[in-house]
């Protein structure tokens, strides 16, 4: 499409706004699910060890592998919520403002819920492995320390809430 | 990067470290020390022992019991955990492991050299070394004379070769030199593996960094005090000191010129860590400076636990039950031999 300068803020409303909103839409699910593993296998692979000397911890160590999945979950969930935002425009309004404002508010809303829910991960990951081996040691520790991981949990859920507050407003121009 | 081990170390490491955490539950407490401590014959010492985790080595063992079975059952344990270990490990968590087994080979390299030296016999002496230490074609250790043929047979192919640079010498091997070159092998292990922990960087550098020091000033220490009266002059005296450490480069001048136990004191007191140990002896005695300085260590290795995420456990470990066989030998020595009130001597409690 001919453009009259060839600036690079000309060229970066002439990115359609489609691209940036499937690209928001693939890193909230992607790199939620990169935190959710990340966490998982932290986790997991303290706990098979602690619980070989302390069998007892298997079941409720689980929890902290639990907290890491629901962060892939979020992740998921606003990839749908978000994926429901996209209506088609007439190609004459494509670039228009409003259309691009509707693709930007999709693209920061990913980046929101996966990145937050990427640390998040990492940290419940982290909190859950020095939780088994604490546990394994002893045993009253265990509920002091799901406190802490639940307080990281909490991280992933701000990103949720701040991500679908900002894909609400995600309004494409209407048709005619 | 110091401080982000948590985000990588899992991947290789994480099984290892909680399995070994786990078997540090498994150290004898201060009440199982207490049951022993009270026992009147090593089939009682048996008894309380089969309670505790050494129970399935040593249940099918004959009476009469000897010290020695015993502790060689309880070293049996060790290994049998180290080599589980090791199996699991992947680098460089594998060269870790060995590294800390180097200190056991040289160890066992100079029993067999001093045991052919007043001519004992090759069997009886493989048989006392400590199975840590073992590599192949440790026996053909007997069959050299001078320190060149004994690089040139055996030693070049072990992992202690190139700790041997600077101890190749063409005098033939007795006492003095054998002592001169364990302390020589042991001051290049200690450096090696000081390099290698530097290299590792993060959490295990430092905490590596800090027990390590702490076992060079002690040899350099135990170096001083076993050298006074004797010939070696000064210069060979701090050739044997290691590079790093606290006493590194001032403490070591000070140290080698040291005569007499009053002097080394004199010298440990200006460092605020060692004044404290040697506050606890008063002067002239020097027989509990070896358990003050275990003490010391155990302190330190069980502060190795308060971190997770790196290394450091796997060597605190391997120290600290080396410390619980040493106890053990010692209540089983003293119950052996009717001497119960010299029990507490030289029990180090870990917990």
């Amino acid at each position: 499409m001919a453009v009259s300068s060839s600036s690079w803020s000309t060229a970066l409303v002439h990115i359609s706004p489609y691209t940036f909103a499937s690209i928001g839409i693939a890193i909230s699910i992607g790199v939620s699910v990169l935190g959710a593993a990340w966490g998982i296998y932290i986790t997991g692979s303290s706990l098979i060890g602690a619980a070989i000397k302390a069998p007892r911890i298997t079941s409720k160590n689980l929890i902290s592998v639990i907290f890491c999945e629901a962060v892939a979950i979020y992740g998921v969930i606003v990839a749908i919520i978000l994926q429901t935002k996209l209506e088609s425009v007439p190609s004459s309004k494509i670039y228009d403002p409003e259309s691009l404002r509707a693709g930007y508010a999709i693209f920061a809303s990913g980046i929101i819920v996966g990145f937050a829910n990427l640390v998040c991960g990492l940290c419940v990951g982290i909190i859950g492995s020095s939780c088994a081996l604490s546990d394994a040691q002893n045993s009253s520790l265990f509920v002091k320390i799901l406190v802490i991981e639940i307080f990281g949990s909490a991280l992933g859920l701000f990103g949720v809430i701040v991500s679908i507050i900002m894909s609400a407003q995600a309004t494409w121009p209407s048709k005619g | 990067m110091y401080g982000f081990e948590a985000m990588t170390f899992n991947i290789h490491g994480g099984y290892l470290e909680a399995i070994v955490r786990g078997h540090r539950s498994g150290l004898l407490t201060a009440a199982d020390y207490n049951n022993l401590c009270q026992c009147e014959t090593l089939e009682d010492i048996k008894m309380h022992l089969s309670a505790t985790e050494y129970g399935p080595y040593l249940q099918n063992e004959p009476s009469p019991l000897h010290t020695t079975t015993i502790v060689e059952k309880c070293t049996l344990k060790l290994v049998d955990e180290y080599k589980q270990m090791l199996c699991q490990a992947t680098e460089p968590l594998s060269t870790f492991l060995e590294y800390i087994t180097y200190g056991h080979m040289i160890d066992n390299v100079v029993l067999i050299v001093t045991g052919t030296l007043h001519e004992r016999d090759v069997q009886e002496l493989l048989e006392k070394c400590h199975p840590l230490g073992m590599f192949d074609s440790i026996a053909t250790l007997a069959v050299a004379q001078n320190m060149k043929e004994l690089y040139r047979l055996v030693l070049v192919d072990t992992p202690l070769a190139p700790y041997f640079s600077e101890c190749i010498t063409s005098e033939d091997l007795d006492d003095m030199n054998i002592e001169i070159m364990r302390n020589t092998l042991y001051k290049a292990y200690l450096e090696d593996f000081y390099r290698f922990c530097q290299k590792l960087g993060g959490a295990t550098a430092e905490i590596m960094s800090d027990l390590l020091a702490f076992e060079a000033d002690r040899r350099a220490v135990n170096i001083t005090i076993n050298s006074i009266g004797t010939e070696l002059t000064r210069d060979d005296r701090r050739k044997l000191y290691s590079s790093f450490g606290l006493l590194y480069p001032y403490g070591h001048e000070e140290l080698a010129v040291s005569e007499d136990i009053d002097q080394v004191r004199a010298v440990m007191e200006k460092y605020p860590p060692y004044q404290s140990i040697f506050s606890k002896l008063s002067y002239g005695e020097s027989q509990l400076l070896d358990k003050a300085f275990y003490e010391e260590e155990v302190k330190r290795l069980c502060l190795a636990f308060e971190q997770q995420f790196h290394y450091g456990v796997f060597f605190a470990y391997m120290r600290l039950r080396e410390q619980e066989i040493r106890n053990l030998m010692w209540i089983s020595e003293c119950v052996a031999q009717n001497q119960k009130s010299r029990v507490h001597d030289s029990v180090v409690f870990i917990f």
